[in-house]
């Protein structure tokens, strides 16, 4: 029984196919989902969403973060933003990192939140020049 | 009765506008197409959040701390109103109802003795209610000049709204736009944000809560909460800005095509008119001509 994936951004729905796994990068390490796992609602960091087939990586796709609910027979991934490994700029990922880093610089010390929040940004945009380092050898 | 040449030049000028009518038609026509399939691109996720929401807020809601995006301050006293409309006009009544819905609800609140504050969303609603609300209004937010709407948009407008909360500016808040519920027809609607008015599928299906009660939260409930609740905020905000930019293409489409159907009723008016005054002349000329070759 194949798993029913769906990835969406706020802006639209981008893939929705059914999969025999899915890894996902959850905040908390990355988080394989077969079908009939427990129903899960987890926090993502920005990472890659692996799509496998037969044993295979089928697709690969690159979410800044957002959220996923698993269930026994469907996965759904709520990102952020999210786009093909490809088109992920290693620019845009070192500005993010910047803006990132001068606003955790600047924060309250006391105020986790703010702190977290920064933190995230800062591990989504390092995760980008990642990827885009790993797209383009 | 007026002169020919008079005549003639209302028939070009009413042509003209005419034509300026039937060109906004067709661009409000391609624009709404594609303000249409953003809205539907923005569906899934709304729905989908829509979802996750549910079944977190029913685990949460009950708790005393309860985050203030979801429960609100507990308060009734301070009302924020979003009223969302078009930057242009000439489309008529889209933005006026949106106006008017927001001044009823206003003038409600506020003979129940309740303050009253107004962020604008667009520049009509600004002007709109500048005149009767200008100490509620505090700000407004317009993009003008801007071709497109994105999600940062909504996100920088739900911000701002989540950073009023936690400053305790406000109690309530309500979003006030025309959904788009046809291309002729958009509903002025009023959407409550804060507190979170529980999807309405979350009591419908008090039946499976046992089965939404299993669900595992990894890291824990309040800190997904903390994420989703703004992110939910600027979805709302962001569904509402689309709806609003799809529902005004549809209203301007709508009042253009009645606007260069009349121009063409008048210019039909004004030909027929024009010709009536013609004939006549020519009647009187050929009269003077008779009569003259008579008196001979």
């Amino acid at each position: 029984m194949p798993l029913d994936l769906e990835i969406v951004s706020p802006e639209r729905l981008l893939l929705s196919r059914p999969v025999d796994m899915v890894v996902i990068p959850a905040a908390e390490g990355d988080l394989g989902a077969l079908p009939n796992h427990a129903p899960m609602i987890v926090l993502l960091r920005g990472g890659l969403v692996r799509l496998f087939e037969g044993g295979q990586v089928i697709d690969r796709l690159f979410v800044t973060g957002g959220f996923a609910e698993i269930t026994g027979s469907r996965v759904t991934v709520l990102a952020d933003e999210a786009m093909a490994p490809n088109a992920v700029s290693r620019e845009e990922g070192e500005r993010r990192l910047a803006a990132a880093q001068a606003e955790y610089d600047s924060a309250d010390k006391t105020d986790v939140p703010v702190l977290d929040a920064a933190m995230a940004r800062m591990q989504s945009a390092r995760a980008m020049i990642e990827t885009a380092q790993n797209a383009t050898p | 009765m007026p002169s020919l040449k008079a005549l003639r030049g209302r028939i070009a000028s009413v042509k003209s506008t005419q034509k300026i009518t039937s060109a906004m038609k067709m661009v409000a026509a391609s624009k709404l197409r594609r303000a249409q399939t953003r809205v539907e691109a923005a569906r899934p996720y709304a729905q989908r959040m829509e979802r996750m929401l549910a079944s977190l807020a029913a685990n949460v809601a009950g708790q005393p701390n309860a985050p203030r995006l979801l429960v609100g301050t507990g308060r009734d006293q301070v009302h924020l109103l979003v009223p969302v409309t078009g930057d242009r006009g000439l489309a008529g009544a889209f933005n006026s109802s949106v106006g008017r819905l927001t001044r009823g609800l206003a003038r409600r609140l506020q003979s129940e003795g309740k303050t009253v504050k107004i962020l604008p969303v667009g520049r009509k609603g600004r002007d709109m209610l500048r005149r009767d609300f200008a100490d509620c209004l505090i700000g407004d937010v317009s993009f003008a000049g801007r071709k497109s709407i994105d999600f940062a948009d909504a996100q920088a407008i739900a911000a701002r709204i989540a950073g009023m909360l936690e400053a305790g500016e406000f109690d309530v808040c309500t979003l006030v736009f025309n959904r788009f519920a046809s291309v002729i027809s958009q509903v002025t609607t009023e959407l409550r944000l804060i507190p979170v008015a529980v999807p309405e599928q979350a009591q419908a299906a008090e039946g499976d809560a046992a089965r939404r009660a299993m669900y595992e939260f990894e890291p824990d409930e309040e800190t997904i909460l903390a994420r989703l609740l703004p992110q939910n905020l600027a979805v709302q905000v962001y569904r509402a800005l689309l709806e609003n930019a799809a529902g005004f293409y549809g209203a301007q489409m709508t009042a253009m095509d009645n606007a260069t159907r009349n121009a063409g009723d008048m210019i039909k008016r004004l030909t027929l008119n024009y010709n009536r005054a013609r004939q006549a002349n020519i009647t009187r000329e050929l009269i003077e001509i008779i009569s003259g070759a008579e008196a001979l």
